[in-house]
């Protein structure tokens, strides 16, 4: 390395600013704790200290922050959902993601693609007729198309997959894009902590303590703080976090796993997905392939990866994209998706006074990330769920009035 | 896990098996509450722990329970409803 850069590195005058910088201890009482530094948490903390002025705002994370489902995901943000309350919430998000570069001053690659979901059966373009239809309702691009304008935009696609599925038609959402996950979660971190919210690492929540039906501590592995409000926003973590305050959920724990290519030059411009063959694959701005497919069948804690999956998965990319043969996987990994029966989100307020519940995430919480935590951050600041996430309530189950969504999921899990 | 161990078909690959959730108790329907009802349709145990699950032996159509570790996915012992075997 030559002297004068050398010298540059370890001048004081040139410091390099740490992105997210951690104090030293915890503070003795804090207004709000926010369990699960990955976007969802870090981005309710910055709504509040934003929208809402409260800066006194511990956030705790087990690992570290995005090390979660923020980074496992496929990085896909859509909002051609199908019931009308899902369609505005997720719209509402992907108008967030659009500004969010400039807001958080940091980039994050948002990248508009234009989002192909496949039909191979007509009773899947029945789904994608009705998605388009309520789409259009609530005043969101989606429309149904045929298979030319899909071999039109991808001539790479062999639209009769193979012999073995021919492709009908789609539905396009053009809003369909792609963003840097990581970036989204560190950008709302350093946001956060420029107004003042404390943020820690490494720092395990072991218990939580409610009195009279009221939170009023939280036990941690740093030490104990005493808060009257507290939000789970960790993803696979809920049963283990709701067991702690005796909260039932319907929540159960499936691996989702995903994988990606060696990188290619740009080839693949959209964002297609396929139900039928348990799909979606994107590329990168780094050239890889990113690639996903149907949840692991049964329930699991862990983060394995296996080999079942990226047999099945290349088999039928390799249906899609014959040319693929040669090209090789480079990554794989798998995140713990917390599914509900509905395919909808538990957010809101819980029986127990002071504790927030933002999850029930499974294989759709990334494209959330800022609507949630912009939802999250009005319900901890007013005590109140805003009307947008009424349809999301945890009480929606014992009321029997479900939302339900598994027909906008993205394959058929 | 790889293998499961199928009461009637002994060690079978898991891609034979289909997962049928825990096993619980119903509770009667005449009886209880909408709430205990709304209880038993939709809360589950999510935590992670060793738990009575359903299973399907799909090609035999057989049904038992399998008792096993969703944090390490290891299977203790697989059994034929009410033929459970003592330890």
């Amino acid at each position: 390395m030559p002297h004068r850069l050398l010298r540059f590195a370890f001048s004081k005058e040139h410091k390099e600013p740490a992105f997210f910088e951690q104090p030293a201890c915890l503070k003795p009482s804090y207004d709000a704790v926010i369990i699960g530094g990955g976007g969802h948490g870090l981005a309710a903390a910055y709504y509040l200290a934003k929208d809402h002025g409260m800066t006194n705002i511990a956030v705790l994370e087990k690992g570290y922050l995005g090390g979660g489902n923020t980074g496992r995901n496929t990085t896909i943000v859509r909002s051609n959902y199908l019931t009308p309350e899902g369609v505005k919430f997720y719209d509402a998000s992907v108008k967030l993601f659009q500004d969010l570069s400039e807001d958080l001053d940091i980039n994050l690659f948002y990248s508009e693609r234009g989002h192909f979901t496949l039909a191979h059966t007509e009773s899947a373009m029945r789904t994608m007729r009705w998605r388009a239809e309520v789409n259009k309702h609530v005043g969101v691009e989606s429309c149904v198309v045929g298979h030319e304008e899909i071999t039109k935009a991808c001539p790479q696609l062999d639209i009769s997959c193979s012999g073995k599925a021919p492709i009908i038609g789609a539905l396009y959402h053009a809003p369909g894009s792609i963003v840097r996950h990581d970036a989204v979660a560190w950008g709302y971190a350093r946001g956060a902590k420029n107004l003042g919210v404390d943020i820690f690492q490494s720092t395990e929540v072991n218990g939580i303590d409610v009195k009279a039906n009221k939170v009023v501590g939280v036990q941690t592995s740093r030490g104990y703080i005493a808060t009257n409000q507290v939000l789970s926003a960790v993803a696979g973590f809920t049963p283990r976090i709701c067991k702690m305050v005796d909260l039932p959920t319907p929540i159960i724990i499936q691996p989702l796993q995903a994988c990606v290519t060696e990188p290619m030059k740009p080839w693949l411009d959209h964002i297609l997905v396929s139900g039928s063959l348990h799909v979606y694959v994107s590329q990168s701005s780094r050239g890889e392939l990113v690639m996903g497919a149907a949840l692991d069948p049964y329930e699991m804690h862990s983060t394995r990866s296996s080999l079942e999956f990226v047999e099945g998965l290349s088999s039928h990319i390799l249906d899609m994209f014959p040319f693929l043969s040669n090209v090789k996987i480079v990554r794989q990994w798998a995140g713990m998706a917390d599914m509900t029966p509905d395919f909808a989100p538990i957010m809101g307020k819980t029986p127990i006074e002071g504790f927030y519940l933002d999850a029930g995430w499974g294989t759709w919480g990334f494209k959330a990330t800022p609507i949630s935590g912009k939802s999250m951050a009005a319900t901890i600041a007013n005590d109140r769920a805003p009307d947008l996430i009424h349809s999301f309530r945890l009480s929606r189950f014992e009321e029997f009035e479900l939302t339900g969504e598994k027909g906008a999921a993205s394959v058929g899990h | 896990m790889k293998l499961l161990d199928c009461p009637i078909n002994g060690t079978r690959p898991i891609s034979e098996f289909v997962f049928g959730g825990e096993f619980r108790t119903m509770p009667d329907p005449g009886q209880c509450s909408d709430k205990a009802w709304a209880d038993y349709v939709y809360n589950r145990n999510g935590a992670p722990g060793v738990k009575m699950e359903w299973w399907l032996h799909s090609p035999s159509g057989t049904w038992f329970i399998a008792e096993r570790n969703t944090l390490t996915d290891e299977v203790l012992r697989s059994f034929l409803p009410g033929k459970e075997v003592a330890e």
